[in-house]
């Protein structure tokens, strides 16, 4: 294969192009406005990991060690709303998804390209906006990523401009979502059927509807915290007979959702990667898209398990308890489906299978602590303890993350044209895996004992638990550094691929490698499904 | 290749950012059922001492606008560009008189003493608190959008003159005009609970 000239490559610029920056900042092409998305959101996933050691390191024993306790509350306020807002949530559908949807789709970009650069730069503004809120007022926010009341109401901390922060995030979500839906219901190529529409667009289309649905339920939430702020009107100030609990409600109505919004695009991604190097069709197309849909369906049907313990009637808790374990159904067909797929399948143990299997081990465990929590009986338990925390990183972290690191090494030779050194990733894999459940599965332990979370201080029974999850974080944080020194150092000097390394049937695989500007030069047909896999097409890639 | 600039997309999405609209308004609509079910006496109180003239003024006002925009898309559609210039802009001039009407009835409210936090509001119970708490939120939420589609139909009005907006090219107009209608929709459920229920 030719390499392709410089100035058809979608991240150089054409000869013609208007200046650097602005080729990229008021940019319409979906690769690039993915681009900006995943450094602006890698950036901020730094910050949050670098919040997130801060925390670990300040609970490796008991008493006071680095910081003092008003520190450590605006710390882990920082790294939930960092995290949730501003890495997690934009995460695999604003990058990947903008990368991949419409190449995937045949289509030359989104339906609204303009909108899909609003959303970046509504990112940035709220970004802006959050840095600010850390300067201004009387000091960052201490809430917790929540925001509940009546405390976000009276603290004299800078609440009012990070939550509106986030209620601007929320505009750049529902902007995304919107795009995605419309576009997978227009701009799908002659052949391509909604049966044969790849897995990762059927994920991403169950969330957009859940990103255009549950969204605007968290900015008219935040803005009330605003008014409550400012104006005082009393919605949800008990003196003036408001309800805090309607807080609670309207906060989870969106926040429940909003976890699909995580892991639906990971799971997407990995059906993805999964049947690749499995050389398999996937087991069960129509169900994993089915499940896909169930899981937001359902997924918006069992806010208030958040709130077993906050004095909701007993016929509440029974029917929310009831509909968490209906979720439970459809993701449990994702993974039989995926682990099928895997059974008797010629497989190739590249990277992104390997990081593919660490998300099938950690999802499962995430999921399956899960129920714990969803059981209204044991919730009682283990409600507001570090179980609760271990579980939610059980399964953004370990669900998403690690399906985000997937899809990273997955499509990295198509992004970039250059492999990463295969050997370094896998270790880097293997160290995040170790690391991961060093750091975690401590916190599973805390909580069974009854260890509370958010706390400042702990009594000294805690306090070997705690020192080996601080001790994890290290060994994370070791395999984080060794993966993203491997990734930029393959972006940069990595040697050259072929435009189909992993053999993916796929159209972004048709694509020249790096993907050019232009991303068809003819309209596209399909006519086979998205994983019938023909063997000669794989090449040699680690 | 599939090209963006499809007109039944850009339909497709204006209908579902209307479901971002409505679902906007959603949660203040729960809280008001949550609070009418638990403080029904006081809701009752309250609507009554509600002025229903300006109320009943502003709904017939958002249903003849909402016509107004209905005729100006009728005229775009088969060709008529007086018709939908002169209807298009009076459509934006009762969004204007509809504020107006709006700030007469919050200025006679709190020159009677009756705005979130108030003195007097305080000695009044709880329910009718949360009650006037939620019409100052509801109404004002939705003044905010009739300013914002009162620009919007300038704007429309602006292009009609200009041609920008023609018998083939009209998808503002279409979408502007539907985000009006759903602006009326919103009125239509807002009118009854704080002006009629009593």
């Amino acid at each position: 294969m030719l390499p392709v000239p410089d100035q058809d490559i979608f991240f150089r610029n054409t000869p013609d192009s208007s200046g650097w920056i602005r080729s990229w900042l008021f940019t319409l092409d979906h690769k690039r406005i993915g681009l900006l998305y995943l450094f602006t959101i890698a950036v901020f996933f730094l910050v949050g990991v670098i919040l997130g050691g801060l925390i670990r390191l300040e609970l490796i024993r008991p008493g006071m060690n680095f910081m003092d306790a008003q520190t450590y509350n605006v710390l882990f306020t920082l790294h939930g709303v960092i995290m949730v807002f501003f890495v997690v949530i934009p995460s695999i559908p604003a990058t990947f998804g903008n990368i991949f949807l419409p190449i995937q789709l045949g289509a030359d970009n989104v339906s609204f390209p303009r909108l899909n650069l609003l959303s970046w730069w509504l990112y940035v503004l709220g970004s802006i906006l959050i840095v600010c809120s850390l300067f201004t007022g009387d000091g960052p926010p201490d809430t917790g990523w929540t925001f509940y009341v009546p405390f976000s109401e009276v603290t004299s901390t800078n609440v009012s401009l990070a939550v509106f922060a986030v209620f601007v995030l929320g505009f750049s979500t529902i902007l995304i979502g919107l795009n995605f839906v419309t576009s997978i219901h227009r701009l799908r190529c002659e052949g391509m059927t909604w049966t044969r529409i790849p897995l990762f667009l059927w994920s991403l289309y169950a969330t957009g509807w859940i990103q255009i649905l549950a969204t605007p339920i968290l900015s008219i939430t935040v803005l009330l915290v605003i008014a409550e702020r400012i104006l005082g009107v009393g919605m949800f100030d008990p003196s003036k007979g408001g309800d805090p609990l309607l807080y609670q409600h309207l906060f989870w109505i969106y926040s429940h959702p909003a976890v699909y919004i995580m892991i639906l695009p990971s799971m997407g991604l990995i059906s993805e990667v999964i049947p690749v190097f499995a050389r398999k069709n996937i087991f069960g197309y129509k169900m994993m898209a089915l499940s896909s849909l169930l899981i937001a369906f359902a997924g918006s049907l069992v806010w208030a398990h958040h709130m077993f313990t906050s004095g909701m009637s007993d016929i509440a808790v029974f029917v929310f308890s009831l509909l968490t374990f209906v979720v439970a159904i459809p993701s449990a067909i994702k993974v039989f489906n995926w682990v099928t797929t895997i059974y008797k399948g010629s497989i190739y143990t590249d990277p992104p299978f390997w990081f593919a299997l660490g998300f099938i081990f950690l999802f499962s465990l995430g999921g399956l602590t899960g129920l714990i929590l969803g059981s209204a009986g044991t919730d009682i338990y283990v409600h507001d303890t570090y179980f609760v925390v271990a579980h939610f990183h059980y399964v953004i972290f370990g669900g998403l993350g690690f399906g985000f690191f997937a899809g990273m090494h997955y499509w990295f030779p198509k992004i970039f044209g250059r492999m990463y050194n295969c050997k370094i990733a896998k270790l880097s894999c293997l160290v995040l895996f170790i690391g991961f459940n060093w750091l975690y599965f401590p916190m599973l332990l805390l909580g069974l004992q009854g260890m509370p979370r958010r706390y400042y201080d702990y009594l000294p029974e805690f306090a070997s638990l705690q020192f080996a999850s601080t001790v994890g974080s290290w060994v994370l944080l070791a395999g984080l550094v060794l993966m993203f020194w491997n990734i930029i150092y393959g972006s940069l000097y990595g040697r050259s691929v072929a435009e189909n390394p992993w053999g993916g049937a796929t159209l972004e695989w048709q694509l020249p490698t790096p993907l050019p500007h232009e991303n068809f030069t003819k309209e596209p047909t399909v006519t086979t499904g998205p994983y019938e896999f023909e063997d000669e097409e794989r090449h040699e890639a680690c | 290749m599939k090209h963006a600039s499809d007109r039944e997309g850009t339909t497709f999405g204006m209908w579902l950012f209307l479901c971002v609209e409505i679902l906007f308004f959603g949660g203040l609509f729960l809280l008001y059922a949550a609070y009418l079910r638990r403080f029904p006496d006081s809701f009752h109180v309250a609507v009554s001492g509600q002025s229903i003239v300006f109320g009943t003024a502003n709904t017939v006002i958002m249903l003849i606008s909402s016509w107004a925009v209905a005729m100006a898309l009728s005229g775009v559609h088969r060709g008529f560009r007086l018709q939908s210039r002169r209807y298009t802009f009076l459509a934006f001039g009762l969004g204007i008189i509809f504020m107006l009407n709006k700030v007469l009835e919050w200025q006679d409210k709190i020159s009677s003493g009756i705005y979130p936090d108030s003195s007097l509001l305080q000695t009044k119970p709880d329910g009718e608190v949360l009650f006037y708490g939620l019409y100052y939120l509801m109404t004002g939420l939705h003044g905010i959008h009739v300013i914002i589609g009162s620009v919007l139909l300038l704007v429309a009005y602006v292009f009609l003159r200009a041609e920008r907006i023609n018998q083939n090219n009209y998808a503002f107009l279409e979408n502007a005009g539907l985000y009006w209608h759903s602006l009326t929709l919103v009125w239509v459920f807002i009118f009854p609970l704080f002006y009629l229920i009593a």
